[in-house]
């Protein structure tokens, strides 16, 4: 029961912290969207046969525009029912065109999550298990040239060396999750439990993985929550330019269009998603953290 | 590692210097060539000219000195809203540091380019060049204090618990005055190796906006939009010599964490 409880207590935290989001989200975009220059302003308005009376009873007949509370109500209504709004400048449903390219950075940002890790975790491990000064040295250097790279510069590089693009998410996530878990190895490595546990004759693999990852996992759990945060970041350049149908290129499009309405709902979605994934990492950490002093108990 | 440091700190400085002189060094950033578009390097033209006949080494020279001004100042405006929004939180805790807390966790789970972008598309795209600097400088110092606002304020908070502290509150001393003379002096190394921290986060962001359109607009050229060039890059026909704000680049970012490293472990 003392195990369930902080759990149980986090989970609900988190669903408030989302739950949070999406309203408080809700209002700024609409807020967003309601004070962008252009709100509320018909096409028809530009009609020059039009007389001054006429293009005031065209700007009385949009009843949102009048009442900005009555204009929240109704936005956040909408967001509730799951209906997104319409694109203007592609003049299409946000749902629509959430449908058709949410798969396509699902599939980017989960390629270069897998690969980031699995280069710098097992980089920052064999740093750690063969203490090679030579290894840790090029490793550092990738991992430092990666860093001072801008997402956008290694999308171009890649398009310019005729290479796919989904690669790039995987060296933005790979040096930040060789530097953090290498620190964090390193110091889980140089615990005294770790060295009495070789001094007892257990073999590499296992002090390895029960001495030395498992004290480290809550970290790296919650490392990887921030990880998903900065693939979708690197999402918007790398599909921009390597040209993949994806959420990041719809938000460029929107951007340069200067359709907020999409724009604010995209962003909405992503700070959702990368909630939910630094939730989740937080409550499998807390759950692992507990478990370890359980069992140390 | 003192040699790398000094190292990273003397070609920032011969960079710093080198953009300052470029007025006299180098022609006009916006100078057209009309009769010699994409030369190659010369003696005229160190770097080779543009497809508008710009001279290259000076758009490199401007550009730095666009974006080594742009990083830091935007870095200096976040700075100071972090020492208002977490000093201030910290300083006061209770609930106010708890919303505050709360507003800057719920702030930092906001994807940064998303943010940034949904932002600038709120403001006018189509501005002259130093209204877009202007913008980017505006928009990165606003939306970039949150990470250092968590650290001032775990750092006020522990400030406020201070013996000193203590002592100034039992002689009298309260409130704003408080804040002002005890607080935030003590506050200055966090906030410096935060101001630091934040220089080549600033350069990396202005570099991606520039690529994807959205930073600095043109004629006044920044790395951004000098590396937004590398777009038209020909294999073929490709001049290396634009790959040189890119070097520049790496190099000054890295001189950055050169720098930042040491400050992380002065031993």
């Amino acid at each position: 029961m003392s195990t369930r409880h902080p759990i149980l207590f986090g989970l609900g935290k988190h669903a408030g912290r989302v739950a949070l989001t999406v309203v408080l989200g809700g209002l700024l975009g609409a807020t967003l969207v309601r004070v962008a220059p252009g709100f509320g302003v018909d096409e028809a308005e530009l009609d020059s046969r039009l007389s001054g009376p006429s293009i005031q009873a065209l700007r009385q007949a949009q009843p949102a525009g009048q009442n900005l509370a009555a204009f929240y109500v109704q936005y956040l209504t909408r967001l509730l029912r799951g209906d997104l709004g319409t694109s203007r400048s592609l003049e299409r449903p946000v749902v629509e065109l959430l449908k058709e390219r949410t798969p396509e950075t699902a599939k980017s940002v989960a390629l270069g999550l897998s690969l980031g890790w699995i280069l710098g975790l097992s980089l920052a491990t064999a740093v750690v298990v063969s203490r090679s000064w030579s290894l840790d040295l090029f490793a550092s250097l990738l991992g430092g040239i990666l860093l001072c790279l801008p997402a956008a510069v290694l999308a171009l590089l890649f398009l310019l060396a005729r290479m796919p693009g989904r690669l790039v998410l995987a060296l933005i996530v790979f040096p930040n999750i060789f530097r953090y878990s290498r620190s964090l190895l390193v110091r889980s490595a140089s615990l005294p439990h770790v060295l009495t546990a070789r001094a007892k004759g257990l073999g590499a693999f296992r002090v390895l993985l029960w001495h030395i990852l498992k004290p480290a996992a809550p970290q790296l759990l919650a490392l990887a929550g921030v990880s998903v945060s900065m693939a979708f970041t690197a999402a918007i350049p790398v599909e921009a330019l390597c040209d993949l149908p994806g959420l990041g290129q719809l938000a460029w499009k929107a951007a340069l269009s200067r359709d907020l309405s999409l724009l604010v709902t995209l962003t909405m979605i992503v700070a959702v998603v990368t909630l939910v994934a630094n939730s989740l990492s937080d409550l499998l950490g807390q759950a692992l953290g507990t478990g370890a002093t359980g069992a140390g108990a | 590692m003192k040699w790398a440091r000094n190292l990273g700190i003397a070609f920032l400085v011969t960079v710093a210097l080198a953009c300052l002189l470029a007025d006299f060094v180098a022609p006009s950033y916006a100078h057209q060539f009309r009769d010699q578009p994409d030369a190659a390097p010369s003696r005229q033209h160190f770097l080779g000219t543009d497809d508008l006949g710009r001279d290259r080494f000076a758009r490199v020279l401007y550009g730095t000195r666009v974006s080594l001004l742009l990083a830091p100042s935007a870095a200096l405006l976040s700075s100071l809203l972090a020492v208002l929004i977490g000093g201030g939180a910290g300083f006061l805790g209770g609930w106010v540091e708890r919303v505050v807390m709360a507003a800057t966790d719920l702030f930092l789970s906001l994807p940064w380019l998303f943010l940034l972008i949904t932002v600038r598309a709120l403001l006018p795209l189509n501005v002259s060049p130093m209204t877009s600097v202007a913008i980017t400088f505006a928009l990165l110092g606003c939306l970039g204090w949150a990470a250092a606002a968590r650290v001032v304020c775990a750092d006020a908070r522990s400030l406020s618990h201070s013996d000193f502290i203590l002592l100034a509150r039992a002689s009298g001393s309260g409130g704003f005055r408080l804040l002002w003379r005890q607080v935030v002096p003590n506050l200055r190394p966090i906030v410096f190796a935060q101001f630091w921290i934040s220089i080549p986060v600033f350069i990396l962001t202005e570099a991606n906006l520039g690529v994807l359109g959205l930073g600095v607009s043109e004629p006044l050229p920044s790395w951004g939009s000098l590396l937004h060039e590398l777009q038209s890059y020909s294999a073929i026909t490709g001049e290396r010599w634009q790959f040189v704000p890119l070097i520049l680049l790496v190099v000054v970012v890295s001189c950055f964490h050169l720098v930042l490293l040491e400050q992380e472990s002065p031993a």
